[in-house]
């Protein structure tokens, strides 16, 4: 635990990283993909982070997410120092305040989509009516709730992505990390998505972090990050 | 519990994602059980005369063999002894009736002494003093009456391939006299005959007879009167060899054979390939499914919990197999109840047998799974989600 985080641009920061390093091994090779970065994120903030390919931006996601640890630094998420905790904290604390969108959906092709957006709430005490009006509330805030009983193949890409937003907001955390969720979708459909996105910012004040690669979607976020080789620079909107 | 019933669906739904693999597997584990099944039936079906041996009851026979036949003027000298309430002979009749297949254990007996020495017989008292008073009258067990049709005052032209009359037919015309139930269990599907009439009537060996049943008073000093009645005829042209008629009918048992023992060794073996036929099964179920492992690890499952849902897989594909398997032994056992009961009586899967089947299914299932689930638990995210 911290003290409370300080405001960014008079809003309080939700995400607080500072002097973030993170190094893989490659055999004999030790490569490192964050050097010493420092950035804070505002609460009900939707920024887009760039940057070429192997700049960093996902493994960056990963850390905010908890999906990884930092080789040193610190990384506050609503005050508390997630790279101090244990492996289950960490994986409780995931399940609890962070919801992720994936760029090929990663929807489990055996369940229809009802079942795979009930999936997070499977950790949770809810009974299985609880659940359920979840899930029903889950899919039709992504207009799904007419394809609540197919199953992954029987949607088109852009279907899939809105029940993997379903599946990300229907425990209600306070953090969206998205990577690239519309790099395998069509225009048309990228759009549907990126304006969804909006919407759960805009409407529901939530934290939308996303890793893009694509100008267009990143135009849709307030703040925009550019990350290349261990250096960020920022658009702001 | 409440956990796993919850994960239940999920468990499920891995199990439909290839239908055919998990269908070959769960067939593989129900061959296993179905012999295991019937394996268990069969030692259930030979041990079942074993167990209702009476501790009580001595047998003495040849020390050679059971084989070799002995002097019926041992009947006296044993009677004399202290202690010893009954004795009968016995001898391996062979019979059967119409057709050889239709085997029927067959004992020519002393009747007063027999009954003596078997208070679990139960028959009514009419038909027991008829039995008693016809040299030529058989008591049957309620199997025989049931299976033959035969009734009280019947008379059945019962053959044996071992002991000719003196005119040389093999057929002994006997009288059904009485009919025999055992409430507290047993084997009712038994013959017993006039010794006095087999005795007669028979070709040759006159005056032996095949073994000898004794009943003691004190249980405690069945041994000591065992070894008492083997010393009175040691150095004689037949000595004997006395022992409980529970250790008797198991070295019967073990004489036809360890069946039980080489069952248990095929079954031990078919075991052995299913564990590694549902260990590569899962270990590939695992590896297909690496990304998904990391999307749930991602949701929040814990490592625990995906070792626990990957275990709970693998003991849901040995359940469900093994279950279906035990079944089908069971089935089996009541469809070909009526021919093997003539065979093999109490041919059926015991309730211990599923007890032990069931902690067999959760342990393949728990071995099995064991490797992929850890490897599962181990899992990186950032490596599962990389790799698709």
């Amino acid at each position: 635990m911290s003290a409370q985080p300080a405001p960014v641009d008079g809003r309080p920061a939700i995400v607080r990283i500072r002097d973030l390093v993170k190094e893989y091994r490659r055999g004999a090779e030790v490569v490192r993909v964050l050097d010493g970065l420092s950035l804070d994120i505002a609460q009900g903030d939707f920024v887009a982070l760039m940057g070429p390919s192997g700049s960093g931006k996902s493994t960056l996601l990963n850390l905010i997410g908890g999906l990884d640890r930092p080789t040193s630094g610190s990384l506050e998420v609503e005050g508390l120092r997630i790279d101090q905790l244990t492996e289950g904290s960490l994986t409780r604390w995931r399940a609890d305040h962070v919801g992720f969108i994936f760029q090929m959906y990663n929807l489990l092709p055996v369940l229809t989509a009802e079942r795979n957006v009930e999936l997070p709430l499977l950790l949770t005490n809810l009974d299985r009516e609880q659940r359920q009006r979840r899930v029903d509330a889950a899919l039709k805030l992504v207009g799904l709730e007419h394809r609540a009983k197919h199953r992954p193949r029987e949607l088109s890409g852009g279907q899939e992505q809105r029940v993997g937003i379903a599946r990300a907001i229907v425990t209600d955390p306070t953090l969206l990390l998205c990577d690239e969720p519309t790099g395998d979708l069509d225009r048309k459909s990228g759009d549907e998505v990126l304006t969804l996105l909006e919407a759960l910012n805009d409407e529901y004040g939530k934290t939308i972090i996303m890793v893009t690669h694509d100008p267009h979607a990143a135009e849709r976020a307030h703040r925009v990050i550019h990350l290349d080789k261990g250096l960020l620079s920022e658009d702001r909107r | 519990m409440i956990a796993l019933a919850r994960y239940l669906p999920l468990l499920a739904a891995s199990l439909r994602r290839k239908r055919l693999r998990t269908f070959f597997t769960v067939a593989s584990i129900l061959v296993a059980f179905l012999l295991f099944g019937l394996a268990e039936s069969m030692r259930f079906a030979l041990q079942s005369g074993v167990e209702v041996a009476g501790a009580d009851r001595l047998m003495t026979m040849h020390k050679v063999s059971f084989t070799q036949l002995l002097p019926a003027s041992y009947e006296s000298r044993i009677k004399s002894i202290d202690g010893v309430v009954a004795v009968t002979p016995q001898t391996w009749f062979g019979g059967w009736f119409q057709d050889e297949r239709n085997q029927i254990p067959t004992f020519p007996s002393k009747p007063e002494a027999y009954l003596r020495i078997y208070p679990e017989i139960r028959l009514p008292e009419d038909q027991k003093q008829a039995w008693i008073a016809d040299r030529a009258g058989i008591l049957i067990g309620r199997s025989i009456a049931d299976l033959f049709g035969w009734k009280v005052g019947d008379t059945v032209p019962l053959r044996s391939a071992i002991w000719p009359r003196e005119d040389g037919s093999e057929t002994w015309d006997v009288t059904v006299r009485a009919i025999f139930d055992l409430p507290n269990g047993g084997d009712t599907r038994q013959i017993v005959m006039h010794q006095d009439y087999f005795d007669e009537g028979k070709q040759y060996t006159k005056g032996l007879i095949g073994w000898y049943v004794i009943k003691v008073a004190d249980v405690d000093r069945a041994q000591a009167i065992g070894r008492q009645i083997d010393a009175m005829f040691a150095n004689s042209p037949a000595e004997t060899k006395t022992s409980s008629e529970r250790a008797m009918a198991q070295s019967f048992m073990n004489q036809i054979g360890n069946i039980g023992a080489i069952l248990s060794a095929i079954v031990a073996a078919v075991f052995f390939t299913m564990l590694l036929v549902t260990g590569n099964t899962m270990a590939q179920s695992v590896r297909e499914r690496t990304n998904e492992i990391g999307v749930l690890k991602t949701l929040g499952f814990s490592n625990p919990g995906v070792l626990g849902m990957v275990l709970g897989e693998s003991v849901l594909v040995t359940v469900i197999g093994g279950m279906t398997g035990m079944l089908l032994a069971l089935w089996i056992g009541v469809q070909f109840e009526p021919v093997l009961k003539q065979y093999l009586p109490g041919f059926r899967v015991p309730p211990s047998a599923f007890v032990e089947a069931t902690l067999y299914m959760v342990a393949l299932g728990l071995v099995a799974g064991a490797a992929p689930a850890w490897q599962a638990m181990r899992l990186r995210i950032v490596e599962a989600l990389r790799r698709d």
